[in-house]
């Protein structure tokens, strides 16, 4: 009876650990002292149907936004816990044991791919890419909603053990198998991290179809493929990534699962299990999923550049065909990340040559946006900063993965913190330079006001300087032969200074987040001096800026006409102004069904986890009920009338009280 | 743009928007596909796939699900004249060829498991079960919402909306005929024959 109503869960699962027990009573502080501001400002019916319930993409841009900012945090908490303990644990266990160290470099993994990184360009995606073709929403507003909230679903679930579990997933953000079969692995840890990827994986997969839809049909008049602005031409590459490789990261975990909960042999040492599919399986959709992550940022990048330097960007044609390139090729290399799994050297050769195909194609892009500074007018506003930043770090992780593509030479740094600090100058110094760039440069087109330019470029140089103190020792330490993921270590080996080091380095970032913080609030207070009231503050080329800003929820009250890649710098030249001339909208109406489902996944999710089967079945009825009453909603749309339209566009131009986002 | 054309142009996306999703699927198969055959032959001194399939039900299955996707398309036709009793009848037959295919198929799976060949024996077994499971799993849900749909045909006129949202799950259903056929192919012909 007990095991039926509670599954695996025994008072065990309470928090005793000091930080699950802070992490709980930090979460309940938060959420009592959100519940409090709430009801006393009586906003809750406020946020329900202005925010959680929109179908609005840059509402929902917005919230993916906000979402990602608090799993930043808590992904930086992970990083810096991680590098106190290994400054310290020279010839002693440090302040953390093995496996609570294991846990929190676990969880940094997943935390800052699936929740920051992907949050961040799903909200910017969500803001721009309809902007940029001229759609007034997304193809599937509804899934969208859904995706958003299945993805917060996921990222309540893995900060869920906090409050009930006590234990994450120790076995590195890939959960490898066999180390996370139930023989080695027998608590709930890996469960919780199956069962958040398989909801944050479905809503980043919903997502995907949408944006690849969104941008194969609802293109504005005019605009072919191949003039669509390059962001938008890397967002669609990184779609197809997705709707190709996430199917294959649900089939894997959910098989890891089936073997975990079912006693099935997919990966087990026993019963002629084979372990190293699970590696082929994983990094076919982890390979695809690195591209994910940095081939938005080269989309972001190629605008600012381009409108920085005043200049078209260079060689527009094969700046698309080198992210169409890299997208094919992302696909070929997965076994590089196992080349000592033995596959002999014709195997071997094959997936290093094609990891080193990649290099033709990045090094297209390189030179492009170098080409487009050159003879630009360029204007060194903050995004640019970020831009050369990157740029020059790129450069040492595209040297370093060309190194590491080499079969012999990865076979000496394989799974070292060579690679470590690898895969980090990739996703901070691309992705996340990516992010902070694209977020200065799209920040007065989203709230309406510039950043502080000054405090923008303080926190760069805090980011840029604090990257490379943190990540060259473990560039250096992995030459000396220092593995990833290891707790401690003997000081005879003298890494001990490297890793100091590397502590400084992040003490430097982390001031770099503080100082963002304070740019934040910096400026939202200094907004009137800051105010972007044209649309257009930086002279942009692309047809965001031909919008208001913020826009008004139907985006474009006309649709401007398209003849070029860069239509909007094109109608500036032709001194075009908007006809006064406007039509009804349809616009969709929000939902809750979108919550309601993401609710009853979490649920669900949880209760596999634990095993409590009554709940799984309210769980998946929940669901199925909430899909059945949407398929007999027929009514999902509304018509804004023209006279409607006019009113809110009049309102922008006398710029009267209008806040557009409240 | 009329609104009839507005009509047809949203519903087109959204067929286009469900082929995507049936790609997405199909890659979850492809996975499922390729653990069954790197595992094949892994049997671990258990019962081989040679002596475990018997063909003769296996190709009843076949018939059976190949004719529902006739009587599915028969469906659609008269969904598309505007015919809703006939429309309802063919999805009832199909309804009922489907509920006969998962009945063929649970029986199998239970006889399996009597003889000592469950999904623990042997990695094969493991994922034999996993992918013809998770075909069936796909068969339940095309099952519920024939019927949903079934539902919204007899309650709900037969617009163009509608038209289009019975048009995806019969797309579902040959989508699933189509896997079938890998599965009948990859699984229990070559399982047999080899």
């Amino acid at each position: 009876m007990n095991k039926f109503l509670y599954g695996k869960l025994t008072p065990e699962a309470i928090p005793h650990h000091w930080y699950t027990i802070g992490g709980t009573v930090f979460i309940i502080i938060t959420a009592i002292a959100l519940i409090i501001y709430l009801t006393i400002s009586k906003r809750w019916g406020w946020l329900w149907n202005e925010w959680f319930t929109s179908t609005d993409p840059k509402k929902i841009g917005t919230m993916y936004m906000i979402f990602a900012t608090l799993m930043f945090f808590r992904g930086m908490l992970d990083a810096g816990m991680v590098w106190l303990q290994q400054s310290i644990a020279a010839d002693s266990q440090g302040y953390l044991t093995a496996d609570h160290f294991q846990q929190i470099f676990t969880s940094h993994g997943d935390i800052m791919v699936f929740f920051v990184t992907m949050g961040f360009f799903f909200g910017l995606m969500n803001w721009i890419v309809p902007l940029q073709i001229g759609a007034r929403d997304l193809a599937f507003p509804f899934l969208n909603s859904l995706g958003l909230w299945l993805t917060i679903a996921g990222g309540l679930l893995i900060n869920f053990f906090f409050i009930v579990g006590g234990d994450f997933a120790n076995t590195g953000w890939l959960a490898i198998a066999s180390f996370s079969e139930l023989e080695f692995n027998p608590g709930v840890g890996v469960d919780y991290l199956i069962w958040s990827l398989q909801l944050s994986g479905l809503g980043s997969l919903l997502a995907g179809i949408n944006f690849l839809v969104t941008i194969i049909k609802k293109r504005a008049p005019g605009m072919t493929l191949m003039k669509m602005p390059l962001f938008t031409w890397n967002s669609l590459c990184a779609m197809v990534l997705i709707i190709s490789a996430f199917p294959v990261l649900t089939a894997t975990t959910l098989l890891l699962w089936l073997d975990r909960a079912f006693g099935m042999h997919f990966f087990t040492l026993d019963y002629a299990g084979n372990q190293m599919m699970y590696w082929n399986l994983i990094w076919m959709w982890g390979h695809p999923e690195v591209y994910i992550l940095v081939i938005p940022a080269f989309g972001m990048f190629s605008e600012i550049v381009s409108t920085f330097s005043q200049k078209p960007v260079s060689g527009y044609l094969s700046m698309v065909w080198a992210a169409i390139s890299i997208t094919a090729l992302s696909y070929l290399v997965w076994l590089h990340h196992f080349f000592v799994m033995g596959a002999g050297p014709d195997v071997n050769s094959f997936f290093g040559i094609v990891t080193m195909l990649i290099a033709i194609p990045a090094g297209v892009q390189v030179f492009n946006w170098i080409l487009t500074m050159y003879k630009g007018r360029v204007n060194l506003a903050s995004p640019m900063y970020w831009f050369i930043g990157f740029l020059i770090i790129f450069m040492i992780g595209g040297m370093a993965g060309i190194f590491m593509a080499s079969p012999p030479a990865d076979f000496q740094v394989h799974n070292s913190l060579f690679l470590v600090a690898h895969f980090h100058t990739m996703i901070v110094g691309v992705a996340l330079f990516g992010i902070f760039a694209g977020l200065t440069f799209w920040f007065p087109k989203i709230f309406g006001f510039k950043l502080n330019e000054h405090l923008d470029k303080r926190a760069f140089w805090f980011w840029f300087i604090g990257f490379f103190v943190a990540f060259i020792p473990l560039y250096l330490l992995g030459f000396m032969g220092a593995p990833r993921r290891i707790d401690h270590y003997d000081s005879s080996t003298g890494w001990q200074p490297l890793y100091i080091t590397a502590l400084i380095g992040y003490i430097f970032i982390s001031c770099g987040i503080f100082t963002q913080v304070y740019l934040v609030l910096k400026s939202i207070k200094q907004r009137k001096n800051n105010l972007d009231v044209s649309g257009d503050p930086w002279n942009g080329r692309t047809l965001e800026w031909a919008a208001h800003s913020p826009p008004p929820f139907y985006n474009f009250a006309v649709v401007p006409p398209i003849q070029s890649h860069q239509p909007f710098w094109d109608l500036k030249e032709q001194g075009w102004k908007p006809e006064q001339k406007y039509h009804d909208i349809e616009c969709f109406k929000n939902t809750g069904i979108g919550i309601y489902i993401s609710i009853f996944a979490f649920l669900a999710g949880f209760a596999v986890v634990w095993q409590i089967i009554w709940l799984i079945a309210v769980g998946l009825v929940g669901i199925i009920a909430c899909v059945i009453t949407l398929s007999f909603d027929d009514e999902m749309e509304y018509v804004l009338p023209a006279e409607e339209v006019a009113k809110i566009e009049k309102l922008y131009v006398s710029r009267v009280s209008y806040d557009g986002n409240g | 743009m009329t609104e009839m054309d507005e009509a047809i142009e949203t519903n087109d996306t959204k067929v286009f928007g469900f082929w995507v999703y049936l790609m997405t699927d199909l890659v979850i198969f492809a996975v499922l596909f390729a653990c069954y055959i790197v595992l094949r032959a892994n049997t671990y001194g258990g019962p081989t796939p040679k002596e475990l399939f018997h063909l003769p039900s296996v190709l009843a299955e076949t018939l059976i699900l190949l004719t529902s996707s006739f009587t599915c398309s028969l469906g659609m036709l008269a969904v598309h004249r505007q015919l809703k009793n006939w429309a309802i009848a063919w999805f009832i037959m199909t309804f009922l060829l489907g509920g006969a295919f998962l009945c063929i198929e649970i029986s199998e799976f239970i006889e399996f498991v009597g003889k000592g060949a469950s999904w623990q024996r042997s990695a094969f077994l493991s994922s034999f079960f996993t992918l013809v499971g998770t075909h069936g799993l796909h068969i339940s849900f095309g099952l519920l919402w024939m019927v949903v749909m079934m539902f919204r045909i007899a309650l709900r006129p037969l617009t163009e909306h509608s038209v289009s949202r019975i048009f995806r799950m019969a797309l579902f259903w040959h989508f699933l005929d189509f896997v079938w056929i890998f599965i009948f192919t990859v699984v229990y012909g070559i399982g047999y024959l080899l």
